[in-house]
């Protein structure tokens, strides 16, 4: 299709402009990751920081031998498949049996659930609940507490829903019950569905801290977000801000920068299907909010 | 004789209804079975700490538990709303946070989306949404570890930036006047590309032969952007509004709570990190649980007024 010249000023400057955001939304990163790769001399150079003019492992060999680093990176990875597996189980299970036209007082249990968006008990009520069940420093509240999401759990029924029942009567008659139909029919049937929301799970198993932050304070059980907290921002008050910048203590950005790397480095790798995802899923909420 | 025989009518009525619904529940044994681990999960995760409610209307004292507690009527209360309390300053930064994260937040995915869309170079639009997608997928605490550094003093690049124009360095983080600012900015660095998502599907959605009769009738790019495409998306616009409306108390916990530090409290310590900070902190479960309460409250007094503006609008509610 043939441009107008006014047509090709506008697309020039619609391309300068939105790469040049682009350039400032990823230059963080391409710092970071450059930093976590020099020297430590060359990371104290100001300026521009496209690539590593010095190359060293150094810093990931020092990040990665830490000990802080190793129990979050552990306690992290167990969160992320365990919670995340088991939250597909327990949400599949209850997911389906609302999914059900005839399931007596089904509009009961839905308002029972689908309630719970609109209101909580709060940060103490719950932080207290939390500490009464006993699940204080232990790996289990990464995962029990964030088993079930609605949101989620809506979903997956409304994708269970559409499923003919036709494949699930077939299982029937040989003899299967509710519970052998969903795990042999409904949930191989599920793959997509399952993916979109097992992502979800993951990534905010990946990323979260906070519960981390109130109900762990066994420094072996910590998530690797709550490592880098106390590396990176908790010590970031103005005096240590200041006295960072006069005298910064040699390999210090080049470790930091290596252990956000470090974080980082998943979600990138998982990027392309993280994109795919979760850009179905929103549009899909949207239809539905 | 006649009201005896509605009465056993009546009782033969619910008796079947009662036995229709137990066949029901025997029928249904074993959904009720897959069923009953998400009820019990709800039950205690939702439900139970309501009961702990109770501790905004309580002195609490950690020996003798939340059930033990003496009540106190709204002291809780009348502590938080007494002028001294910092109650007004929490409230107030709240508000004014989220409001300015409204007011520039909110447009900017709105002009990213126009501007993606203006672009008719597919690889290079493909590339651009994919970079401005990727802050959205990590954490609030890795990115104020990235733009601790960004944003340093003496060494990050965009103060070297303001110096290399002659300013002064800027303690964007350190700053009672500069961290506000820095939280919008860096609010909309992370969720602007994301945000743009639900703005394009929107704008695929508008049919071309308007654009071509627009041509048609002479009408350049400003005049199409404004007589057509926005008109076209305005119901996602409005949507996307009142939801955010919704959340106006919520000024960004997780943003806040890894970005700031004594020094910019004033300006910057929310409801929430309040909570967090005073609750936990120092063991002030009575007045957090009552701010938490008082934040509840007009939380959901504003979804459901949301939900009724919005079916008012013709679109599908939430409830």
């Amino acid at each position: 299709m043939a441009m107008t010249t006014g047509e090709k000023w506008f697309q020039g400057f619609a391309v300068v402009l939105s790469a040049s955001l682009s350039l400032a939304m990823i230059y963080p990163f391409i710092h970071m990751i450059s930093i976590s790769l020099s020297t430590p001399a060359e990371a104290l150079r100001p300026g521009i920081h496209l690539y590593p003019r010095e190359l060293t492992l150094d810093a990931y060999q020092k990040a990665l031998t830490s000990n802080g680093m190793w129990y979050g990176f552990q306690n992290t990875i167990f969160r992320t498949v365990v919670g995340t597996f088991l939250s597909l189980v327990f949400m599949s299970m209850a997911a389906y049996p609302l999914s059900k036209k005839d399931l007596p007082d089904r509009n009961f249990f839905m308002m029972f659930i689908i309630m719970t968006m609109f209101f909580s008990g709060g940060l103490i009520p719950t932080y207290l609940l939390v500490k009464n069940l006993g699940l204080f420093d232990s790996r289990w509240v990464y995962v029990i507490p964030v088993l079930f999401n609605t949101f989620s759990l809506i979903i997956l029924r409304n994708f269970f829903m559409e499923i003919p029942s036709e494949l699930e009567d077939s299982a029937k008659i040989d003899g299967a019950n509710d519970i052998r139909t969903l795990f042999s029919i409904v949930i191989p049937l599920s793959k997509p569905i399952l993916a979109t929301v097992g992502l979800w799970s993951a990534v905010m198993h990946w990323n979260a801290w906070f519960d981390a932050l109130i109900y762990v304070q066994d420094q072996s059980k910590v998530v690797l977000q709550v490592f880098i907290r106390r590396l990176i921002v908790e010590n970031q008050d103005l005096e240590i801000m200041k006295m960072m910048d006069d005298q910064k203590s040699l390999n210090a950005e080049t470790v930091k920068a290596a252990v956000l790397m470090v974080a980082t480095l998943p979600i990138l790798l998982l990027y392309p299907f993280l994109q795919k995802y979760f850009i179905q899923g929103i549009l899909v909420g949207s239809l539905k909010g | 004789m006649a009201t005896d025989r509605i009465a056993t009518k009546g009782r033969q009525l619910i008796q079947t209804h009662f036995r229709n619904r137990i066949a029901a529940y025997v029928k249904y044994k074993y959904m009720i079975l897959l069923l009953l681990p998400g009820l019990i999960w709800y039950g205690v995760f939702f439900y139970a700490p309501l009961y702990g409610i109770q501790l905004a209307f309580k002195d609490f004292r950690i020996m003798d538990g939340i059930t033990g507690s003496p009540w106190i009527g709204l002291d809780n209360f009348r502590t938080i709303f007494r002028a001294s309390s910092d109650f007004s300053t929490i409230l107030k930064n709240t508000v004014l946070i989220s409001f300015y994260h409204i007011l520039f937040g909110f447009p900017a995915p709105i002009i990213l989306a126009l501007l993606f869309n203006e672009i008719r170079f597919k690889v290079f639009k493909r590339i651009t949404q994919t970079i401005s997608y990727l802050p959205h997928f990590l954490s609030w605490v890795v990115l104020s570890g990235l733009l601790i550094t960004i944003l340093s003093p003496s060494s990050g690049i965009v103060n070297e930036l303001i110096k290399a124009l002659g300013f002064e360095p800027i303690y964007f983080l350190g700053d009672q006047r500069y961290f506000r600012f820095t939280l919008v900015i860096s609010a909309i660095w992370k969720e602007v590309g994301w945000g743009t998502i639900i703005y394009l599907a929107a704008l695929a959605s508008v049919n071309p032969h308007l654009y071509e009769a627009a041509v048609v009738d002479g009408a350049g790019r400003w005049k199409q952007t404004w007589h057509i495409t926005l008109p076209m998306i305005m119901p996602t616009i409005a949507i996307m509004f009142i939801l955010r409306i919704g959340g106006i108390l919520d000024a960004g916990f997780d943003q806040i709570l890894n970005l700031y530090n004594p020094v910019v409290y004033e300006v910057a310590d929310i409801i929430d990190t309040y909570i967090y900070r005073v609750g936990i902190g120092q063991l002030q479960y009575g007045i957090t649980t009552a701010i938490g309460l008082f934040k509840n409250a007009i939380a959901i007094t504003l979804v459901l007024g949301t939900n009724y503006i919005v079916k008012k609008l013709g679109q599908e509610g939430l409830i």
